[in-house]
Formats: C-alpha cells, structure tokens, sequence
C-alpha cells in the first residue's frame, strides 16, 4: 500500500483521536514504526490490520471508518492541501461531480506512484449520477466509502446539499448514487485559486 | 468612418477568448473580454488607447499599430500600466482586411498566472474550459505540497543519521572506535574475569601543531597516529580515540610472555618520529598512563581510568614520551609530582 494511504489513516487517528491513541493502536499491532512515511510503500496486511484495528476500537464497521476517514480528509485543518487540491476539479458541486472520474489522474500529478482505483460515471437524470469505483476485493482499502465521506464533505465545502446513497458492490465496482438536491443550498466555504502570498 | 467588428466575430471571441481586446485602426480598445472587464474594473476600457492601458514591452520597435501589426503571428508582450504592473503575453490578428476596423488582440498571463490569480482574485470561471490555467495552478500547488511533504522526510532522514551517528561506534575522522566503544567492551571483559590493561595515551605538543599549521595538519596528525597505534598492537586489541587528542588502548587475551613495557616503548618511540605534513613537519610524541586489572579485587571502569589518568599526569611530569603503570604508591607521591609538575612546566615554558 501506497505510504500516503496508511499515513492519511494516521493523521485521521492523531488529529481525531490524539496522539496517544495512535501509540496505543501502534502497540496493539506490534508494529515497529511509530509513524508511516507518506514517500514509502508498506505491505498491504499493514494496512488491513490497521483498519480491522479501528474498526475494533471504534466500535464501528470498517465501512463507516473509511467514510470517516474520507470526511476527514477534507474538512480537518490538517488535511487543507487536499481540501484546496479538490476545489480545483470545479467552481461548483455539479462541476466537481462531473470531473470526478479525473480524480485518479489528477492524484497521479500529485504522486505519481500513487494509484488510485478508476472511477466511472454513469449519467442516470440531469442531477443524478451513478460513480462506479474498480473494487479490488485484495486491496484492504474500500475506497468507494472513503469516496462517500469526501463526497459528503465536498457538499458542505461547496454549499450543496446532495443525497449519497452507497448501493454496494457489483461487477468488480462499488457503487455510489449522488443526487444533487441544490447546488448552492449554504454558504459553504471559501475558495480562491490563488493562495495568499 | 468608423466600421465595426461582425458580430459574430465578437460572439466568437466573448465566448472562446475572455482575455481579448478589439482595436481600431488607432489602436483604441472598441471591445474587450470578460476576464479583462474584470481585471480594468471599475476603469471601463473600450474607448481608451491601448497604450493608456499596458506598456508595450516587446516588439521592442515602437508601441504604435504599425508595429504590433508588424509581429505577425509572433507574440507580443505587454505589461499593466498601473500596480501590481502585471506582464502578459499575447498575439496580434488583424481581420482589418475582411473586417475593416478589426483588430484581435488576445492575451494570457504565461507564467505570471500565479501571481496574476492572486492579485486579481480570478476564477475559474475566469479561464476559458479549455484553458490549461486551473490545471497549472493545481499543479503548482500539488507540486509545492509533494515538495513538502519529500523536504519533511529529508529532514526525518537527516534526523535519524544523526541520531545514528550519535549512537555509533566508530570514531569519523580516524575510523578508530569512540569513546561509547568503552563502556560494553570493559563490562564484557570484567564479566568473563579476564586480565587486561588500560591504556591512556595523550599527545604531546599537538595543540602547537593545530595552532601552527590549521586544523587539517592536526586532522592528518591524528590520523597517522591511529595508523601508528593500528601497527603497534594485535588484532585483538581495541584503540579508542576518546577525544582531540586522546586515546586509550585495552590489551586483553594477554600471554604469559606479553611484555606490555616493552610494547609502551615501542608505541612511545614510534609516535616520537616526525610526522610530515606538506612541506612542514609535526613533532610530536605522546604520554601514557597504564591502569592493569590485575590491579583491582573487582575492575571498575571508572576506578581504573581514574587510575589510568594519573598514570599519565605522573608522566607528563616527568617530561614527556614517558610512560607510567599505576601503583598505589603513586597516590602518595601526587602531591610531589604536582610540584615537578609545574616545575617541568615552567622549564619548557622558559625554553
């Protein structure tokens, strides 16, 4: 697994949790780290006995750990160059909707070792879209959940208030059901494309 | 007679080109893009001279038409006549044959796209689609927190060097063992009951060479003399350098027939002989203070280099490129040997 994958994993337990809690997950699985490096690779199994680690403690299905991971990746203070990086898909929620199956592509211009799984999109109504995520059952990571976390927060980042519905998996995809109730439906956040010098 | 632009040249323009001018013949903005509008705002550009707007940086001719006219499909460049004095790029169409009164001049910012976005607070909506500029900036962006992200782990990695070079046990300079050598290897052989000797060998007459000829003459001193020490003894022996100019040496597996006095002597005569330094030469030698095991009910490092040390002092007092074992008479003499201590001090000095 890609190191930045495990890492965003870490700093979601450090920033939510508090450090402690990271050393005593550390303990429990007995690795001989004590942070992941985000420029380096780790077996797999690492990272499947980290998420069966917190899905354990937190007493919730790894399903609902990778959506909040993927909240987490956008609206924590931490995670604001990823926040930044993904307002740049579109001016507004319908834009970045529409731009999402370059999300791979765009993370590649980011890392290039950095693979993340292909996305589709089916167009089901005018607000209405099917995102179907390639799902490897030997990668520990449903990314398709973590996609419905950042999606969520994407919404509230934008002002939008959308309907996700995750349908499962079928044909080797995880599928997503995003229904675009209003576009601009709050205040959402702030966004330039320039950063303050 | 003033002849306008087609419409549908413009409608083409508004909607492919938001960073566009139509001039006239006189080089008067007649329309302008929305991305441009927005930039001027609240300053309504069409009916101002373009060279009220931008200075003409290049063709480098004149600022007049004729010359923007005459760089025919080569790109212009322009800069903002008022702060932040932005410079842009861009390529001249005259249509004034088909379209009299038809200009196109279309700019870009070129590489000033990240400033020009800060200073004017632009969009997405202010690129064309097909633009590469939101492409760029998320680029530029990517590309500084990947560089972040590399230059953290850079300094991790020059953290942990240190920290491991902190722990090693290997002296740099001379690729003797250092001072941390001591500790595990005394404790080793006060364990297994062995007999052995500690050795304290300090230069004489080294500052004077670092003093004289620099730091590098000092650096090839020290290492000529862990070359020596390296020849001196066996295999099985440990030569530390403890610091500057100190070193200690730890004899064990001794024989029967291992005469350490005679090894002193060596070492000692050995370290006596000039050591060349480019066309200068270093004279030095060395004292040392011998602490023996054998000594002891129970070794203890500390005791013994305690030992060790005035061993040595004993030495230097009696003038250098001498060599002392440590008895327990010498703890009766010190108070003498201090006193000739200064004396030979004060002899050199008058020298």
């Amino acid at each position: 697994m890609h190191g930045s994958i495990n890492r965003a994993i870490e700093m979601f337990v450090r920033d939510s949790y508090g450090s402690k809690a990271w050393r005593d997950v550390v303990s429990r699985l007995n690795l001989d780290i004590s942070s992941f490096e985000a420029m380096l690779d780790y077996p797999d199994l690492v990272t499947a006995q980290l998420v069966d680690e917190l899905s354990q403690t937190m007493g919730k299905p790894a399903s609902d750990v990778f959506e909040d991971i993927g909240t987490y990746l956008v609206s924590h203070p931490t995670a604001e160059p990823i926040r930044r990086l993904l307002r740049f898909s579109g001016a507004d929620l319908g834009e970045f909707l529409d731009s999402l199956d370059e999300l791979p592509a765009r993370a590649r211009l980011v890392i290039p070792s950095l693979i993340l799984p292909q996305i589709e999109l089916d167009e089901e109504g005018s607000d209405e879209i099917l995102v179907r995520v390639q799902h490897d059952p030997d990668v520990p990571i449903a990314f398709g959940h973590v996609l419905m976390g950042l999606l969520r927060a994407m919404a509230d980042d934008y002002g939008a208030l959308v309907l996700l519905v995750h349908r499962g998996i079928a044909d080797g995809h995880e599928n997503i059901e995003v229904k675009l109730l209003a576009a601009s439906y709050a205040q959402g956040r702030a966004f330039a494309l320039g950063t303050p010098a | 007679m003033t002849e306008k632009c087609a419409d549908s040249v413009l409608r083409v323009l508004d909607g492919l080109c938001p960073m566009h001018l139509v001039l006239d013949g006189q080089g008067l903005v007649v329309h302008c893009g929305a991305t441009l509008r927005k930039i001027f705002a609240p300053i309504d550009p069409v009916g101002l001279a373009l060279t009220s707007l931008f200075v003409v940086k290049r063709p480098r001719s004149g600022e007049g038409m004729q010359a923007l006219l005459a760089r025919k499909g080569k790109k212009v460049q322009l800069a903002f006549r008022a702060a932040p004095y932005t410079e842009m790029k861009g390529i001249v169409l005259d249509l004034s044959d088909t379209t009299p009164g038809c200009i196109v001049l279309n700019l870009s910012f070129g590489i000033s796209l990240i400033e020009a976005v800060r200073s004017y607070n632009l969009t997405n909506g202010d690129f064309a689609v097909t633009d590469l500029a939101t492409e760029m900036l998320y680029l530029h962006e990517a590309n500084s927190a990947a560089m972040e992200a590399s230059r953290q782990l850079n300094q991790r990695l020059q953290g942990a060097k240190l920290e491991a070079e902190k722990q090693a046990f290997t002296d740099t300079l001379t690729g003797l063992n250092n001072r941390r050598a001591l500790d595990p290897l005394i404790a080793r052989l006060v364990e297994k009951g062995e007999n052995f000797a500690l050795m304290h060998l300090d230069l004489d007459h080294f500052k004077p060479v670092n003093d004289r000829l620099g730091h590098a003459a000092g650096d090839h001193v020290l290492c000529e003399v862990a070359q020596i020490l390296r020849k001196a003894t066996r295999s099985g022996d440990t030569i530390i350098r403890s610091g500057g100019d100190e070193f200690i040496l730890v004899f064990s597996s001794m024989p029967k027939q291992f005469d350490l006095n005679s090894l002193a002597e060596r070492l000692l005569r050995a370290l006596s002989q000039p050591i060349a330094f480019n066309d200068a030469t270093c004279e030095i030698s060395a004292s040392v203070g011998i602490a023996l095991s054998a000594h002891y009910a129970t070794p203890r490092l500390d005791e013994m280099m305690e030992d060790a040390d005035m061993a040595l002092y004993a030495a230097k007092a009696q003038g250098r490129a001498r060599y002392v074992v440590y008895s327990t008479a010498l703890r009766h003499v010190s108070n003498d040997t201090a006193t000739q201590q200064i004396v030979n001090g004060q002899a050199s000095a008058g020298e």
